[in-house]
């Protein structure tokens, strides 16, 4: 369901490359990235679907949560897509707009996905540097915690948080977070570990400026470009991962909704005739990750340039 | 795998047994109607999730219910229309002071050929009631009023001070404190079925795993999957087994209701649920198939009217237009749409015995309601430039969230109201609401045994389901009267008008059982209100 | 690599203990206890229920009783919620049923997986491998909860092949839908995994060396590539287990097959406490010791790893 450790290897071969190389690595990346189609594509798939969240609202016919009574219960027939009556994708079993709930389900969606990515980012760089930079003992006794917590099903911890502290965006991504950002210490821990033998840092040390600083400004604005690379990939993750949260009903709350609570609803009402319910949705979840990860996948090429 | 393939061999077994049986009955005609039977009498229905128990004491769900019903038979049973019948007991007398019954039994038998005796029952219902068995239902007891049970139930006196008593084997006395007209009807509750005294003092709880139980009822346990499956097959030891036609009954749990359709569209289940809203196009499609019979509940909005609620719901004005604004035909027929009837008062309206009273709402178009609504909504100084925001929680389920989000539009279109949802996880809920820490949340009640006063207690100041908190000294002394009263219609319409009036629930809609139920299975008890059904009534017509 | 054992399986200790502690504070935390329904008990009657459960208990109490029951007895207790039934007696139905199916749908998507991954790479470029890494997004993609119904609308509905649900000690028409609605999405993941790591081992030299010397193409991938190829697929497999198992959340609620995935959910739900610290402990278990075996497989495989 996360990154795996192929992945994160790749990251960590790349980020060791890009390191050797200097800056002009950078360039080069950018330049390779470029010349991948599907990546290139991707991207703009992305910023399509982005702007699709962000402004799709202004050409919305109807208001998300407005239900329209005279098509309530009658939506196989009265709430099929139209142009006519403005709901260019049907209704759904309440007669509300279904191109207004997708417009604001992928925007919770790709929120979800985004911050759930950048909580797990923060959490596992900060922590990672934080081991990686003192070494020793507290490495030690860091890095086992990570191990321990690697152990735990978390996808039932989280699954009894939401039960029991009931329902929330925060709480989604809280335990989301929680779950992903062990992987990213890990990778965060070992780059720290060659940053931190460099010469800016040892004149820092040597003059010394706090810990806490050093860690700050001059190890993690190092471990920027791999962590861009794994939270590209963790985004899509966060996505699925939030859809089958929706499945169980622990997701987002109404009038609110999410593509993964959309699909689910539509995924149970398939077989009475409203498909659309189903498709809009999903078609807008299945782009947004392929694009994710194709996306992923072409910057890890670009920085790693091992002929695949 | 070893545990696979006994199951496996099980499974091979029953299968032989029943195959060869129902062959045996082929062409066989059903002997009141003379309708050909199928040659495959199996009956298999949906549940929608493991039943907690299925120890007669100690089970507390209505699916429970259900098989209880099969395996275990009590002293009284109902018929197809709720009336009831002798079950175990042949006839039972009462004393003049309504207080004392004297139940006589007849000759059954357990489905190990042991007789039921008439301490059976009195070790049932001491059971039941025993703090060491701790039943979640042993407050069944308590509403029937037995003799003592109260302090059986805490710990304060022996279970044998329990108000029932076995003379000798055939006779069964209980004692009450008060007289209950529907007592009779309580006892084809399944809390008051007999227990094998000797099978369950010898095995405790593994009593109840197929191969163990011994039950007295049409049916016996022969498989037992617990999140799969439950299989009863009928037991030859049955005092009317001649007149028993089904041979076998399925329930398989299926927790997801729009799959349980597919495989009952599919052929594989004989009966299943209606997801909301899905009546009308499966009636266009399978006239025979579907039923809709009213089921005795109501469903209800509840409005916290202590101080930890909103200020403007202590306004009776704003409640009242809360109640007029919200257009229950819509929720009825295009929500739901499973033949459920709106509400405007709080007993089902099917409820025996009862006539739904007039309330000035009933008469009124929904257009007069939202007139009036918004004319009140603007006396209690709430318009468009002050608009009044609310919260309503309910617990986690989309036909609750269908209608939540319907209503909270109807306020918001009607009346300007902003409506915050809550859904919240059922255990969760019911502390919420219990708590009184909500606004506006959903409720529903379904009838302990067929009559108003089942509902309507519920509102009475000291009941400890009044989670509105509803205190009204004329309402209390009404319900008072109605328990000795000759016609108690009286007072319960009166009761009726102070909620109506009073508004501290906004009742919704009373329910409909919609089902789908295959269209060769006879004597399905259409008009029983609470829908209790016996595999041992029904029968299966070859096609 | 015997100390290592040992050491991973110290660390397992305390990682299980952890588990035990965080979800029974969890749950002492939660409001809404198991006893709760639309018609409150009366007072004594939940007293009794209480104390036969243990819940009239102070926390230090319950939680050293709960461990020591876990420990020395392995007994996880009576469920709350099914009252005929202890915890060790839910778990030994439903354990079985989801390993079952959880087995082949890891066997099934590793053996498809790797195969479709290796043709890919051996045939980089070709429709067969545009095919497959189509089939491996779009199999990714596809939340399960959309494949079951799927699946049970065209085999049990519309062809009436297979029965739509149930269990039945596991037969095999009963075990189809069920694998391949968990098996899809980790297919997908090994085939991509397999690929890119085939297509990394056929470029190096000593493949190279081999082909040059004429030695046949099967022999190659079957003697020399496969071997490497497979070590970075093998730290997927530790999560992909777990994943099947927390799978079967989904593959139990639309094929009923009664494995734990339902029962884990409604007992968290219902507040059956006991049923769930049960199989999380369970699941923590057989995740810890899935890892354990993975790394000592890596170990095997690949001599340059020294613990």
């Amino acid at each position: 369901m996360f990154p795996n450790r192929t992945t994160v290897e790749d990251i960590e071969n790349a980020a060791a490359l890009a390191e050797v190389q200097g800056r002009s690595l950078w360039a080069s990346a950018r330049a390779r990235f470029m010349r991948n189609k599907a990546a290139v594509v991707s991207l703009i798939v992305l910023i399509l679907v982005a702007a699709f969240a962000l402004f799709g609202g202004f050409f919305a016919q109807w208001e998300r949560d407005f239900v329209d009574f005279s098509l309530m219960g009658r939506n196989a027939h009265l709430g099929v897509p139209s142009f006519e009556t403005g709901h260019y994708f049907g209704t759904d079993n309440s007669g509300r707009d279904l191109f207004a709930r997708t417009v604001q389900g992928t925007g919770i969606s790709l929120m979800v996905g985004i911050v759930g990515a950048m909580v797990a980012v923060l959490v596992g760089t900060l922590y990672g540097a934080t081991a990686g930079y003192f070494g020793g003992r507290v490495d030690g006794i860091m890095m086992r915690i990570v191990d321990v917590l690697m152990s735990i099903p978390f996808m039932f911890v989280l699954i009894l948080m939401l039960v029991i502290f009931g329902r929330s965006i925060l709480m989604l991504f809280i335990g989301i977070g929680l779950i992903s950002w062990l992987d990213m210490a890990r990778i965060a821990r070992g780059q720290t570990l060659t940053i931190k033998n460099k010469e800016f840092v040892e004149v820092a040390v040597a003059t010394g400026v706090h810990p806490l600083r050093i860690i700050l400004r001059h190890i993690i604005p190092n471990l920027l470009g791999i962590v861009v690379v794994y939270a590209t990939l963790l985004v899509p993750n966060m996505i699925i991962f939030e859809s089958f949260i929706s499945f169980l009903g622990l997701g987002v709350q109404e009038p609110n909704t999410s593509l993964g609570a959309l699909i689910s609803e539509g995924a149970g009402t398939m077989q009475y005739g409203t498909l659309w319910q189903l498709l809009f949705p999903l078609f807008f979840f299945v782009l947004t990750i392929f694009a994710f990860f194709f996306v992923g996948d072409g910057l890890r090429d670009a920085l790693d340039p091992k002929d695949r | 795998m070893t545990f696979k393939s006994t199951l496996m061999a099980t499974t091979a077994a029953v299968f032989t047994v029943v195959g060869s049986a129902a062959f045996a009955e082929a062409h066989a005609t059903h002997p009141v109607t003379g309708e050909i039977l199928a040659a495959d009498q199996t009956f298999t229905y949906r549940d929608l999730d493991e039943s907690p128990s299925i120890d007669p004491g100690v089970v507390e769900d209505s699916a429970g219910g259900d098989i209880v019903r099969d395996l275990f038979e009590g002293l009284m049973n109902q018929d197809a229309d709720g009336n009831i019948v002798p079950g175990v007991a042949q006839s039972y007398e009462v004393s003049d002071d309504l207080l004392t019954y004297t139940f006589t039994l007849r000759d059954a038998k357990w489905s190990n050929g042991d007789p039921v005796l008439a301490s059976d029952f009195v070790y049932a219902w001491r059971r039941a009631a025993s703090p060491e068995l701790a039943s979640p239902y042993s407050w069944f007891l308590e509403l029937m009023a037995v003799e003592n049970v109260s302090e059986v139930i805490a710990g304060e006196m022996p279970t044998d001070a329990l108000g029932i008593s076995a003379p000798d084997d055939h006779t069964v006395v209980v004692k009450i404190t008060q007289p209950l007209p529907y007592f009779p009807q309580m006892l084809t509750h399944y809390t008051t079925f007999p227990v094998p005294e000797k099978v369950v003092e010898e095995l405790g709880a593994e009593w109840t795993k197929p191969g163990n139980m011994v039950s007295n009822g049409a049916y016996v346990l022969t498989e037992h999957v617990p999140q799969e499956k439950l299989v009863r097959e009928r037991n030859p030891m049955y005092w009317d087994n001649e007149n028993t036609i089904i041979e076998k009954v399925t329930s398989l749990v299926i927790n997801d209701e729009d799959t349980a359709l597919t495989r009952y569209l599919a052929g594989e289940l004989d009966r299943t649920d209606i997801p909301a809203g899905q009546f009308p196009a499966l009636q266009a499609e399978y006239p025979e198939d579907v039923m809709s019979v009213p089921n005795a509940c109501s469903y209800y909005y509840t409005i916290n009217l202590t101080d930890t609620t909103n200020p403007a719901l202590l306004d009776v004005n704003v409640r009242e237009a809360l109640s007029l604004a919200v257009d229950r035909d819509i929720i009825v027929h295009n929500v739901l749409a499973g033949g459920q009837k709106p509400a405007y008062t709080f007993t089902h309206w099917a409820t025996a015995g009862f006539e739904t009273p007039e309330t000035p709402m009933v008469s009124m178009t929904q257009a007069e309601r939202n007139e009036k609504a918004a004319e009140l909504m603007e006396a209690a100084g709430y318009g468009s430039d002050n608009p009044l925001s609310l919260e309503l929680i309910y617990n986690s389920s989309s036909a609750h969230e269908s209608i939540a989000v319907a209503v909270s539009q109807m306020w918001k279109q009607t009346l300007g109201v902003e409506t915050t949802l809550g859904n919240e996880e059922w255990q969760v809920f019911l502390e919420t609401r219990g708590n009184q820490d909500y606004q506006i949340a959903r409720g529903a009640w379904c009838a302990d045994y067929n009559e108003a006063s089942t509902f309507l207690d519920l509102m009475q100041s000291e009941s400890g389901y009044n989670d509105a908190k509803y205190v009204n000294a004329e309402y209390d002394a009404l319900m008072a009267e109605a328990k000795t009263s000759d016609n108690p219609q009286v007072q319960y319409t009166a009761a009726e008008q102070l909620i109506a009036q009073d508004v501290p629930i906004i009742p919704i809609y009373h329910y409909a059982a919609d089902k789908m139920l295959r269209h060769n299975v006879k004597g399905w008890p259409y008009n029983n209100f609470q829908q209790n059904w016996y595999a041992r009534d029904l029968y299966i017509v070859a096609d | 690599m015997f100390s290592f054992v040992v050491r991973r399986l110290m660390v397992a200790v305390p990682t299980l203990l952890i588990l035990v502690v965080l979800s029974f504070v969890l749950m002492y935390a939660a409001p809404g206890g198991p006893f709760n329904s639309e018609r409150p008990l009366p007072p004594e009657v939940l007293a009794n229920i209480q104390a036969k459960y243990g819940l009239d208990q102070p926390f230090w109490k319950r939680i050293t009783d709960y461990i020591w029951g876990v420990v020395a007895h392995f007994d996880f207790g009576p469920s709350f919620k099914f009252k005929d039934r202890s915890v060790n007696d839910i778990i030994a139905q439903g354990f079985p049923v989801t390993l079952t199916y959880g087995f082949w749908s890891f066997v099934l998507a590793t053996v498809v997986g790797v195969t479709l991954g290796t043709a890919a790479a051996i045939k980089q470029n070709s429709w067969l491998d545009y095919l497959a890494v189509g089939f491996s997004v779009g199999a990714q993609v596809l939340p399960n909860f959309v494949m079951a119904p799927i699946l049970l609308l065209v085999f049990t509905l519309w062809l009436g092949w297979l029965p739509g649900g149930g269990w039945n000690g596991g037969e095999w028409p009963y075990l189809i839908m069920p694998v391949i609605a968990l098996s899809t999405s980790y297919m997908a993941s090994i085939a991509r995994i397999m690929r890119s790591s085939m297509l990394e081992v056929l470029n190096t030299n000593f493949i190279r060396t081999a082909q040059a010397k004429g030695i046949p193409m099967r022999r190659v991938i079957l003697r020399h590539a496969m071997k490497p190829a497979i070590l970075p697929l093998l730290s997927y497999l530790g999560p992909a287990f777990v994943g099947m198992i927390t799978g079967s959340v989904v593959i139990d609620a639309f094929f009923s097959t009664g494995g734990i995935g339902t029962f884990f959910v409604n007992s968290a739900f219902s507040r059956d406490y006991s049923v769930m610290m049960g199989i999380t402990i369970l699941v923590g278990a057989l995740t810890i010791l899935f890892n354990l075996v993975v790394d000592i497989l890596y170990a095997w495989i690949d001599p340059k790893i020294r613990y």
